[in-house]
């Protein structure tokens, strides 16, 4: 999922270190509308120049909680503190934060380059200074050439991008993105992902993003925040996100996987030996190796992603734990990976994903074939929340 | 076939019904005989001795001066009023005021002009040009609100949130983004007020006073000792330059659709 292109990814985890101090601290802030709590409780950290995503469906929270940054809204409780300081009651044109509009929120009126000297205008720095920091705004997001158009004389990439250097010129201790990609088509939304990554990297400044959009988060994000009605699910980086759910919601959230539901059968760990966790799904028996507070009897789920299931048409050695037999009911073909969705004698539907090394017209297996489905003890995870 | 022949007979049925009035007064006010109704020959006379008539061109004046105050006092209350309505959803009484600010809308003219008097007497203010001009702004208004109200309902608020990120506090924003944005339906407003002050008789006669006689009371006391081919020729200038304003709005409303238009296309092959 996560790709490794673009910048060399630098060791930066801040928040592992407990000495380290947040730059910007959510503190048991809540925020209702009327009857509606959009914010419930919510404490959070974000470190300097981190990268940081809020992830969520749409209605959880997570514009809410930014707008409450930007001072667009004020908490009905709780504070937001900004190294350190309360800002609650700063009104947004006094924030140290710059925020880019999912809509853009170019002034139609102005030039490119007026709207990227808006902000430098308010603070009344010399024309010079203006001038020449607008200059390198435009150079940083390639836009030179077209200082002197108006928002309505661009694509919808070249207003992209106007945003960006607009938010970007007064250079705010925090960048806050509004769904910043979400009107772009998918291959321009990709470069940007990584321009993005480039630019926060190089300006070394803390930015925070707002998205709807998986895989745009596990991109660009240091950490992730997945949300769900107000509150947050899981903090956690891309990785330990996507290989360590804390819960079904996000493991469900977060890319393609099996959820199988099940009951503890036995835990290893009471007979004295350490690790694996016995489930019983229906029928079919896991085996994982975990460590886990869950006891014998607890009802489950056990998880594994679909690219870390095997398929064959030949029968394993072991079937007694982790295989699952049964026909192939459909295949997604993705170009790079096809998906095999597989159906057990009782109906259910388990998925795996196989990287398609070879050409399309060799692959030895179809639909209605019969299969056997496997994963290693380690593959997969209990979740008990 | 028949049809098209039944369309085009409405079609002119309906045309004259509304402008053969206007063409009569227009062809009479060239006429050379001093009596309205017989035709005496081309003359371009009552043009000439329509500027020699001090009451006539004093009413012309008042009315030009009452139009342009009342219009722009009203662009400006109903300019606020509409951002009240619009922009601030949750106050005490909000369905209410924004009921009343129709009610002027329908409300007789001759109810509005009564009440104004009353007013106006209540208070012990003497009648003339002033009273004259709040009378109009108090019904200008309404209309002003309503053309900037529609506006501002499609205007993106993003766009101020934008500015107060970007450091501008909300009175400068108001003046650097929002009124720029929404000065097409503040023209178009007060371009509205202008006219309904500038036609205005029925209010204006309740509420004016010794010395500030407008266009349309005039005209209409005149024309009760009978009509002269003076009050043609300068109804002709008013049709005229109404005109010119329709033509001349609608031009301007054609050229930024088009270099919208043009815009969009430009933005297309570039992207």
């Amino acid at each position: 999922m996560a790709k490794s292109l673009g910048p060399v990814k630098r060791k930066f985890s801040p928040w592992t270190d407990p000495s380290a101090v947040p730059f910007i601290r959510f503190e048991n802030v809540t925020k209702r509308f009327g009857t509606f709590t959009a914010v419930n409780d919510l404490t959070l950290d974000i470190y300097e120049r981190e990268f940081f995503s809020l992830l969520g469906p749409s209605g959880c929270g997570k514009t809410t909680l930014m707008r409450m940054l930007a001072g667009f809204e004020e908490p009905t409780s709780g504070r937001i503190l900004l190294q350190g300081k309360d800002i609650s009651g700063v009104p947004p044109y006094r924030r140290p934060t710059n925020m880019m509009f999912q809509s853009y929120a170019l002034f139609p009126h102005m030039s490119v380059e007026k709207n990227i000297a808006f902000g430098l205008e308010q603070d009344n720095l010399p024309k010079g200074e203006i001038s020449a920091r607008v200059e390198e705004m435009l150079k940083l997001v390639k836009l030179d050439q077209f200082a002197k158009r108006k928002p309505a004389q661009l694509s919808g990439g070249q207003r992209q991008r106007v945003a960006l250097a607009r938010s970007l010129a007064k250079r705010p201790k925090v960048l806050l993105l509004d769904e910043p990609l979400g009107a772009l088509d998918k291959k321009l939304r990709e470069e940007t992902q990584f321009e993005l990554m480039d630019i926060q990297h190089t300006l070394g400044l803390t930015f925070l993003i707002v998205t709807h959009d998986q895989e745009e988060a596990m991109t660009v994000s240091d950490r992730i925040a997945v949300m769900d009605k107000g509150i947050i699910m899981q903090v956690a980086t891309p990785a330990e996100i996507y290989e360590a759910p804390s819960s079904r919601y996000v493991a469900d959230f977060i890319g393609d996987i099996n959820i199988l539901e099940g009951t503890i059968s036995k835990t290893e760990a009471a007979l004295g030996a350490p690790g694996a966790i016995h489930i019983d799904s229906d029928g079919i028996a896991v085996k994982v190796e975990q460590e886990c507070q869950a006891v014998q009897g607890d009802k489950v789920a056990f998880a594994v992603r679909p690219e870390k299931v095997r398929i064959s048409p030949e029968q394993p050695a072991d079937t007694s734990v982790n295989a699952v037999y049964g026909e192939v009911w459909d295949i997604g073909y993705l170009g790079d990976f096809s998906v095999f969705l597989v159906r057990t004698a009782d109906g259910r539907i388990v998925r795996a994903a196989q990287a398609n090394v070879s050409r399309l017209v060799d692959r030895p297996i179809t639909f209605g074939d019969m299969v056997w489905l496997t994963w290693s003890a380690d593959a997969g995870l209990v979740l008990t929340r | 076939m028949k049809s098209h022949r039944f369309d085009a007979t409405v079609l002119t049925l309906g045309f004259a019904f509304l402008y053969i009035p206007i063409i009569i007064l227009v062809v009479y006010s060239f006429n050379a005989s001093r009596l309205v109704t017989v035709w005496g020959g081309f003359s371009l006379n009552w043009y000439t001795t329509m500027w020699s008539n001090e009451g006539l061109m004093d009413a012309a004046w008042v009315t030009a001066r009452v139009g342009v105050i009342s219009a722009t006092l009203g662009t400006i209350l109903g300019t606020l009023a509409a951002l009240t309505l619009v922009r601030f959803v949750r106050f005490p009484g909000r369905m209410l005021f924004s009921g009343m600010i129709y009610a002027p809308l329908v409300m007789p003219e001759v109810i509005t002009g009564l009440s104004m008097l009353l007013l106006f007497v209540a208070l012990g203010i003497d009648r003339g040009f002033w009273t004259v001009i709040i009378a109009h702004t108090t019904f200008t208004m309404c209309y002003v609100a309503i053309v900037v109200q529609s506006r501002l309902l499609t205007f993106d608020r993003s766009l101020e949130e934008a500015a107060l990120d970007l450091g501008c506090p909300p009175v400068k924003t108001f003046f650097k983004i929002t009124l720029p944005l929404i000065m097409p339906a503040v023209v178009a407003g007060w371009m509205l007020a202008f006219t309904l002050s500038l036609d205005d008789l029925v209010i204006a006669s309740f509420n004016t006073g010794p010395g500030a006689t407008t266009l349309p009371i005039k005209i209409y006391s005149q024309v009760r000792l009978g009509v002269t081919p003076e009050i043609n020729a300068i109804c002709t200038i008013l049709i005229g330059l109404v005109t010119l304003g329709v033509i001349a709005t609608s031009i301007s409303t054609k050229r930024t659709e088009l270099r919208r238009i043009r815009d969009e296309h430009e933005a297309a092959r570039g992207a």
